[in-house]
């Protein structure tokens, strides 16, 4: 098992590694430069800013130079925002997009596992076709529509809650529920496929036959089982809710990661770019090796070589 | 007779629903009894509704018509819950998939475990762990196995656990759904004898549903042949397989392959024709001899008897 951990965070730092390489050459790629706004500047004082930041090296020297300061978890620093290291810009900006996202997949996974549930017990019945049709509908419409509605109608027209603030709970409620219907949408289709496929299979007959009650067929046995293969669209859900969603932060100015991302692109803010990406991908693939492994302890059929005994 | 009568089953019918008008008639008025401490085989090919028929009786399926008595209990008229309780308690299913039928994430312990918890048959824990490991050498496993998942067994072993969870309720009567027909002969033969000597040391009674009639015939005391949905034919073991009247069952008996090639060069298959049956008439089930009963209309029940007379 420690093999395999080692083994698969090796594979881990590899990815990284090339995330890291092929978003600095893209960086490169790019036509423009940190200072195509600043007209005003003279060419003496273009050369000077660049010249500062490394930019007139090589790009093979500023390559190991950015390498160089991975390795030392130094991700740069931010050609745009008061010269601040990215590492504080998003240590800064990180909790409330963590704060909404956590509670978009919390209240999405619960109520589309509900509903999907709903859906597979009263099979082909009129709430098995409402769910579906809400799922249908939470999957294609994008989330700013939902976010437009909300706004609209719960804080303009009805005054409910405030149209775009942060700092009280009151204030992350719309976005939640506005990020939420994806994961929802996404949750409920997995669970009403996989348990009616579960609640045809012959150990469910067993169940029934040894007496086992309605109930306990559905939440032990059925859900149970079900659950599995969720756990797998879950991580990286997850990761894309809690680093922020670039659309649903702008329209409700939230402080977040997303927003954040939004306007360093919009300036060329190289490292600030770059320093999100990088984080995204560390978050991505690092859940993804923490599902992995959850993996082995939800599902016994699958326990790796050596895990068990 | 004399013996005591554990399961009745009459005019039993079972009926599904496949789109608008259709109607799938996989049981279509069966009636057999089943005497205490015998084995019945239920025999037929596949789509002959034995596998239905069983599951009716146990009631994973609700009858469309008919009855079942089980020891002087109607088994599908309405039930409190506890009465339905000890119904699940006393009958007891084998399935045909050992692998499928177990649930992949619950321990060898957990899976026997459950029907004892469902029917307190346990008082704490210490008890519950005793009892199945006491289950799991009764049937041949040891109990170093309980802590393990159904993925880690062989084909046999799974019907084995199958069984013991069958057994830990302490059940009178099991129904045995094609319990062998997944697993590789030599093993088929390992899993039978286990039944047998259950049988022999706890007094069951089983219903045996299989296709493989060598098999059928070595484990049952009485025999009823299915076809369509209808019981074409009852007899002790013996006597339907020394006496066939049915020809369907002349038929079924002539496919039974041995291993013996020069019986083979020889054996004629006689296939079965539906249409020779006289139509006209509805067929009814009728003791031919006692004990020995046949579906048959009123003219092809006078002729049966001349054949068998003439043997």
């Amino acid at each position: 098992m420690t093999r395999y951990i080692l083994r698969r965070l090796w594979y881990m730092f590899i990815t990284l590694f090339i995330i890291a390489s092929v978003s600095f050459f893209l960086m490169k790629l790019l036509p423009g430069s940190p200072l195509n706004a600043e007209d005003k500047l003279s060419e003496q004082q273009k050369t000077i800013i660049l010249e500062k930041y490394g930019l007139n090296d090589p790009v093979p020297v500023q390559y190991v130079k950015y390498l160089g300061g991975l390795v030392q978890g130094d991700l740069g620093i931010s050609f745009a925002f008061d010269n601040t290291p990215v590492t504080d810009i998003l240590a800064d900006r990180i909790g409330p997009s963590a704060i909404i996202g956590f509670q978009a997949l919390i209240v999405g996974t619960l109520l589309g596992i509900l509903l999907g549930l709903t859906a597979s017990i009263f099979r082909n019945g009129p709430l098995d076709y409402s769910s579906t049709i809400i799922a249908v509908l939470g999957t294609s419409i994008p989330s700013f529509v939902f976010a437009g509605l909300l706004q609209y109608l719960l804080a303009v027209k009805w005054g409910l809650l405030p149209v775009a603030l942060w700092g009280e709970f009151k204030h992350t409620i719309l976005p939640t529920i506005a990020l939420a219907i994806h994961p929802m949408a996404t949750a409920a289709r997995f669970t009403r496929t996989e348990m009616v496929e579960v609640l045809h299979s012959n150990y469910i007959t067993t169940a029934r036959a040894k007496g086992v009650n309605e109930s306990g067929i559905i939440w032990k046995h059925g859900l149970r089982n079900a659950l599995i293969p969720l756990v797998t669209v879950t991580g990286p859900m997850a990761v894309s809710l809690m680093t922020g969603s670039l659309v649903i932060e702008q329209i409700f100015a939230i402080p977040g990661i997303g927003e954040q991302f939004v306007k360093s692109v919009m300036v060329n803010d190289y490292p600030t770019i770059m320093g999100t990406t990088l984080m995204f991908a560390f978050l991505f693939v690092g859940i993804i090796l923490v599902i992995d492994l959850l993996y082995g302890l939800i599902d016994p059929r699958i326990r790796l070589a050596g895990g068990n005994k | 007779m004399s013996k005591e009568k554990v399961l009745e089953v009459k005019d039993l019918k079972k009926h599904f629903s496949a789109g608008k008008d259709k109607l799938i008639k996989a049981v279509d008025g069966i009636s057999f009894d089943i005497f205490k401490g015998e084995t019945f085989g239920l025999v037929g090919e596949s789509g002959s509704g034995k596998s239905t028929a069983g599951r009716t009786i146990i009631r994973l399926y609700d009858a469309t018509s008919g009855q079942v008595t089980f020891n002087g209990e109607d088994v599908h008229g309405k039930k409190s819950k506890d009465q339905l309780r000890k119904f699940n308690r006393k009958m007891q299913m084998i399935f045909q998939d050992p692998s499928s039928s177990l649930n992949p994430r619950m321990t060898v312990l957990d899976i026997i475990a459950e029907g004892i918890d469902v029917h307190n048959l346990a008082k704490n824990d210490t008890e519950r762990k005793k009892r199945v490991e006491e289950l799991l050498e009764v049937v041949g496993l040891n109990k170093e196995h309980a802590t393990r998942f159904p993925h880690e067994f062989s084909g046999g072993q799974r019907q084995r656990i199958g069984i013991a969870r069958a057994l830990a309720v302490e059940p009178d009567f099991i129904i045995a759904d094609e319990p062998i027909s997944a697993l590789d002969v030599s093993i088929q033969a390992q899993v039978v004898n286990l039944l047998k000597k259950l049988q022999k040391d706890r007094g069951l009674t089983y219903l045996f549903i299989a296709h493989d009639l060598s098999m059928v015939k070595y484990i049952s005391d009485r025999i009823g042949v299915m076809y369509m949905g209808n019981l074409v034919e009852l007899a002790d073991s013996d006597e339907l397989y020394d006496n066939p009247v049915h020809p369907y069952t002349k038929s079924l008996l002539s496919a039974i392959p041995l291993p013996d090639p020069r019986y083979e060069r020889e054996r004629q298959r006689i296939t079965y024709d539906p249409s020779a049956h006289d139509m006209s008439e509805q067929a009814e089930f009728r003791e031919i001899k006692p004990g020995h009963w046949v579906r048959a209309t009123t003219k092809e029940y006078e002729q049966y008897k001349k054949d068998l007379n003439i043997k």
